[in-house]
């Protein structure tokens, strides 16, 4: 038979050795991993403008599209850049930004949060790009707001989620969802207003869309994400109309 | 060199066959298949998975406490369920997120769990990797059947590539999104069950 410190020994061995088996699968795997999540952001970016794109494309497609990226802070002053693939401000890259730290130390008052805001160029139209980030029903949901010129016209979003209920919550990744939100604006007489999910919303509304039948808790999580990391950035947009 | 034993590859996809018959690991034919790309990565990594933890297990057997013997197999699942879902993440990033949890999940598939305590707890190594191999291609060959006419009826379409054309549409024709949704999948794996055993008197219970 097998003695007590038999077995305590066989355990520690095991773990030990498929941990070390983890480690080295981890650490070996990492960057294309990273790779991959970068151009999952690339592609969500474009999807936001309206610009379809592959994994193989996106990195290109991003490239040739967003000519800008700006990190901002609170106060609405811009604290490094990225123009033409150069950088021409601060020292950090816009696009690494971790928007769910970043929007952690926002709330904490931290004045060293900086957001992300991409600058893209599509046949002659400029468009700004914010990410927004926030919690559905089961889990985190994360989108991109596309605004025209004038700040103010959203003119596309994309969402995505991480464990929203499908046909349900997870609408909100769905293109129906989505394109309600083409031409809704944000401000209304220079007020921030945000544009809002309701049940039965009035289609004249600027301010409103319909919310996923079903999904109430999704749809009121996408209201408060728009509200709160819009926000953020309102400072930015005022300095930038002036 | 062990003996080749055939029958452990060709008994779980027909008279033994891990889904049909011994009724493991429903959920995830249920959850992954309404695509067949999916279901093919989802077939593939549990066969993966049964084959390499059956022969691990069955390596270990003669040392393993008997005490412990579960924790053990979980240890091992464990191991070659992440090293898959890591390899899934850096390779095939798409069919990784839509597998979401699934790939984990594999960890409390009744299959794995089944076969290393039925078969490879006493087994050699060479037979238990046959075995493993054969209850994961008797999963695959379900699930690929569910994808296939999930994602042909439920989508028009087959690995992602339109297979029903444009003019059947114009006529009025329209996808079934029943067949999206995982209830759809249980009816046919419950019509899979009966076309097999109309075939196959052997296994109807006796009365």
């Amino acid at each position: 038979m097998f003695s007590n410190r038999y077995i305590f020994i066989y355990a520690t061995v095991l773990v030990i050795v498929s941990a070390a088996i983890l480690t080295l699968a981890s650490v070996g795997l990492k960057p294309m991993q990273d790779k991959n999540i970068r151009v999952e952001k690339m592609q969500q970016l474009l999807s936001a403008v309206g610009i379809e794109s592959t994994p193989k494309d996106a990195e290109d497609l991003f490239n040739k599209y967003f000519i800008e990226q700006h990190a901002v802070n609170a106060k609405g002053e811009v604290v490094a850049s990225i123009v033409n693939g150069k950088q021409t401000k601060g020292s950090i890259t816009p696009f690494a930004l971790d928007t769910k730290k970043q929007l952690a130390l926002y709330k904490a008052n931290d004045v060293s949060a900086s957001l992300p805001i991409y600058i893209c160029m599509k046949d002659g139209e400029k468009s700004y790009v914010v990410p927004v980030l926030g919690n559905g029903l089961w889990g985190g949901i994360w989108g991109n707001i596309a605004f025209s010129e004038d700040l103010n016209t959203i003119v596309g979003v994309n969402f995505d989620h991480k464990s929203e209920t499908p046909g349900l919550g997870a609408e909100i990744a769905l293109p129906d969802f989505q394109d309600q939100f083409k031409g809704k604006t944000i401000f209304e007489n220079d007020n921030f207003t945000s544009v809002e999910v309701v049940k039965r919303a009035d289609k004249n509304n600027p301010h409103q869309v319909d919310a996923v039948s079903g999904g109430t808790i999704t749809s009121n999580g996408v209201t408060d994400m728009l509200k709160s990391c819009l926000q953020f950035y309102i400072p930015y947009f005022n300095s930038l109309k002036k | 060199m062990a003996e080749f034993n055939f029958k452990l590859i060709k008994n779980p996809l027909s008279k033994e066959n891990p889904i049909t018959i011994q009724v493991l690991g429903i959920c995830s034919a249920l959850a992954v298949t309404a695509k067949l790309q999916p279901a093919f990565v989802m077939a593939l990594s549990v066969t993966v998975v049964v084959a390499f933890s059956n022969v691990i297990i069955s390596f270990l057997r003669n040392t393993i406490p008997p005490r412990i013997r579960i924790i053990v197999q979980l240890v091992i699942v464990s191991l070659l369920v992440i090293l898959v879902d890591q390899v899934l993440k850096a390779f095939v990033y798409d069919v990784s997120k839509q597998l979401s949890v699934f790939v984990g999940l594999i960890i409390t598939n009744c299959i794995v769990m089944g076969r290393l305590e039925a078969f490879a707890m006493s087994n050699k190594p060479f037979d238990s990797f046959l075995d493993g191999i054969g209850n994961g291609l008797g999963y695959a060959v379900i699930l690929i059947t569910l994808g296939v006419v999930r994602e042909l009826f439920g989508s028009g379409t087959l690995w992602g590539y339109q297979i029903i054309p444009e003019s059947f549409y114009n006529f009025g024709y329209q996808n079934n999104s029943l067949m999206i949704m995982p209830p759809m999948a249980l009816i046919l794996v419950g019509i899979i069950i009966w076309v097999q055993r109309a075939r196959n008197k052997e296994l109807c219970e006796k009365e």
